[in-house]
């Protein structure tokens, strides 16, 4: 692991670099699209206002709200894949493959379909409880063997929790057709066509969760060499581990209450990020969610051009770069970092 | 030897061993199955007594009409990839040696519909529904190989393969999302149709070209019997007793694959059967092949038709995909084996 301990003023550079390619993105997510608007446009947009320009108020209606969501929901979940993997040391862990997107999704869809919910934030507060559920048994089913935490079986569990949700979830859609159109935009995985409203109330929770991430750093740092040496540090594990819990929740949740299910970002980012910075979670939890943003904005352009001007789902652009990436991983042994 | 009786033909060159207590045991299973088969025709959003569907199944009757072109055939289908599924299951299982194979978690289906789908967007105007069966079988084939291939790594392990199945399916869930989204609206309507794995709208002309498929393949898994019974005492045995291993691993793993495309052709992916239907065959049945083929066909076959049963009459008028109801069993199942199998699983 020497190669990754590189002096601080190198990673302050690449920290800078990223942040320069981010920003370049946010530009870009903001100026491509249906029609495109010239960058100097974006830049009076924010500058000098002007309501009788129609670029202008695409802007400042459609777009923002877009690249902000995505910003947003790629950090969480990036950040939340993060966490999990480090939570399980299970390097394939991540809100999806844990079934916590589909958890999210059954139980905001269920909410709708039987218990007549409608508002926003109640779909965010039983989003979150879905999330919760679903982590939870896949966790425990886990970890129920001898040894403690099993990669292969985490990711079998998850499997099956996925698909048992799904098609629960698609059961319930075909029986309540009209309800499906109102729901239909959590089922696809998208950061398009979606109004303000829908990602302030769930904003404070992510925000909030993502700070919260940057203080966990530390105590997980002990946390990570073992249990033990972190109770010997006399830090309480226990309570770690339920904050930890509870931020993946918020994490996790509000994404798909604000996106729907989008796979992979959280499975991809933090390998990428440990890459760069090396084995220390002060450095991981924010250059993910760095990485995570920049990373869903380049998905959701490229959603956006590859079949112009139609758009893809942006989940099929996450599950096409990042399935040959679980793969590299399955690959390479899961074994080992166990 | 009273426990098997055993047919053979002249010369012995040829000869099939049959449980005898097993063989009570699929006879009553396909009694078993013949009931739900009537009561399948019988249920519905107008119920058909039974007294009828018998006259029906005898000559005419005045519900000619629904049980002849609506009910029969979706019947009959769902009779054919129950008993695929299964089939393709129990093979799968035994080739990689996991209680945890079945073609939908290893990615075998995903491959299936993304041939499917390719056909449906781009052939199917030019080309008949004979061939969208073809189409689903290569898909199948085509992602068995890379998902073998990817596994490979001095030799498989099933766990490999098994995570990298996972892997691949969502590979090929996104593939299908992507040609759905980027083709026409009219086409993409018929491909979601397809997807939710539903049995609605099965006619005869679909029937009529699954039929001699499935049942020939079934067929053929039966000939292999010899050569699995042999194989399950390991390869080193099977090889000192004459058993090409790898050409009849290749030759089982196609059966499979040929299933499990076949089956899912017609009716998208219905979840879980080829995983449930293998282990309910072994628990009932005597650990001979023969057996085991002709018990998953059936217990799969029943699970589907079961599963179609509730899904046409539990929410009248509405009608609900199989799938929900077989993964609704299938996936505590599949949860209860790797609570089962907790310690293979660490390996």
């Amino acid at each position: 692991m020497s190669k990754f301990i590189i002096n601080r003023h190198f990673k302050w550079t690449i920290l800078l670099g990223i942040i320069v390619i981010f920003l370049t993105a946010g530009f870009l997510s903001i100026a491509i699209g249906k029609t495109s608007i010239p960058l100097s446009t974006v830049w009076d947009a924010f500058i000098h206002y002007d309501p009788s320009s129609t670029n202008q108020v695409i802007i400042r209606t459609s777009r923002i709200t877009r690249t902000l969501i995505a910003m947003t929901v790629g950090a969480s979940l990036s950040i939340a894949g993060a966490l999990m993997q480090a939570l399980t040391r299970n390097p394939l862990a991540s809100p999806d493959i844990f079934g916590v997107n589909a958890g999210a999704l059954f139980f905001i869809v269920a909410a709708a379909t039987f218990f007549s919910v409608e508002s926003l934030s109640g779909y965010m507060w039983i989003g979150f409880v879905g999330a919760g559920v679903a982590g939870t048994i896949v966790y425990l089913l886990g970890s129920m063997g001898e040894d403690g935490l099993s990669p292969i079986r985490i990711v079998l569990a998850g499997a099956a929790i996925s698909a048992l949700f799904i098609s629960f979830t698609q059961g319930m859609l075909v029986l309540d057709e009209q309800r499906m159109q109102s729901v239909l935009f959590w089922l696809s995985g998208s950061v398009a066509g979606r109004e303000l409203d829908i990602l302030l109330p769930v904003l404070p929770f992510l925000l909030g969760a993502i700070v919260l991430s940057f203080f966990i750093g530390k105590p997980l740092n002990i946390l990570m060499s073992g249990d033990d040496v972190a109770k010997n540090l006399g830090q309480n594990t226990g309570l770690l581990k339920l904050v930890i819990g509870i931020t993946i929740v918020f994490l996790a949740g509000g994404s798909v209450a604000v996106a729907g299910s989008i796979g992979f970002i959280g499975l991809v980012v933090p390998h990428i990020v440990k890459g760069i910075t090396g084995p220390n979670y002060q450095w991981i939890i924010p250059i993910s969610g760095l990485c995570g943003a920049t990373l869903l904005l380049g998905a959701d352009i490229a959603a956006r051009l590859i079949i112009a001007p139609q758009e893809m789902p942006i989940g099929v652009m996450t599950a096409l770069f990042g399935t040959p990436f679980f793969i590299y991983i399955a690959r390479k042994g899961v074994k080992k970092s166990g | 030897m009273g426990e098997f009786f055993t047919i053979r033909s002249k010369g012995d060159q040829f000869s099939l061993q049959f449980h005898k207590r097993s063989l009570y045991i699929l006879i009553s299973l396909m009694l078993v199955t013949f009931i739900v088969f009537l009561i399948s025709l019988s249920a519905g959003s107008s119920y058909i007594p039974l007294g009828a569907v018998f006259q029906e199944l005898i000559g005419e009757s005045e519900h000619a009409f629904v049980l002849n072109e609506l009910r029969m055939p979706r019947v009959v289908m769902g009779f054919l990839v129950g008993a695929g599924l299964g089939v393709s299951g129990l093979i799968l299982q035994g080739m990689i040696r996991n209680p945890l194979g079945s073609p939908d978690i290893v990615g075998v289906t995903g491959g299936a519909s993304v041939g499917a789908v390719l056909f449906i967007v781009f052939l199917l105007g030019e080309m008949s529904v004979n061939w969208l069966p073809l189409a689903s079988i290569m898909g199948a084939a085509v992602t068995t190989a890379i998902i073998y291939l990817l596994s490979w790594k001095n030799g498989v392990t099933p766990m490999r393969l098994i995570l990298i199945g996972i892997g691949i399916s969502a590979l090929t869930n996104a593939i299908v999302t992507m040609f759905m989204v980027s083709s026409e609206s009219a086409i993409a309507s018929k491909v979601y149709l397809w997807l939710t794995g539903s049995l609605y709208g099965a006619n005869w002309q679909e029937v009529t070209i699954l039929l001699p498929i499935i049942l020939t393949l079934i067929f053929i898994s039966i000939f292999f019997t010899g050569v699995v019974d042999v194989k399950q005492l390991g390869d080193d045995v099977a090889t000192g007793m004459g058993v090409r291993v790898q050409l009849f691993r290749f030759l089982l793993l196609a059966l499979s694959v040929a299933l499990a495309g076949a089956a899912v052709s017609f009716a998208g992916g219905i979840a879980f059967v080829g995983l449930i239907a293998p282990h309910i065959a072994r628990l009932i049945l005597h650990n001979s092949f023969a057996n085991l083929v002709v018990g998953s066909a059936l217990i799969g076959s029943l699970i589907v038709m079961g599963a179609d049963i509730i899904a046409r009459t539990a929410f009248l008028p509405s009608d609900i995909p199989a799938g929900v109801f077989t993964a609704g069993i299938g996936a505590p199942f599949f949860i209860y084996l790797l609570y089962r199998n907790r310690k293979v699983m660490s390996e």
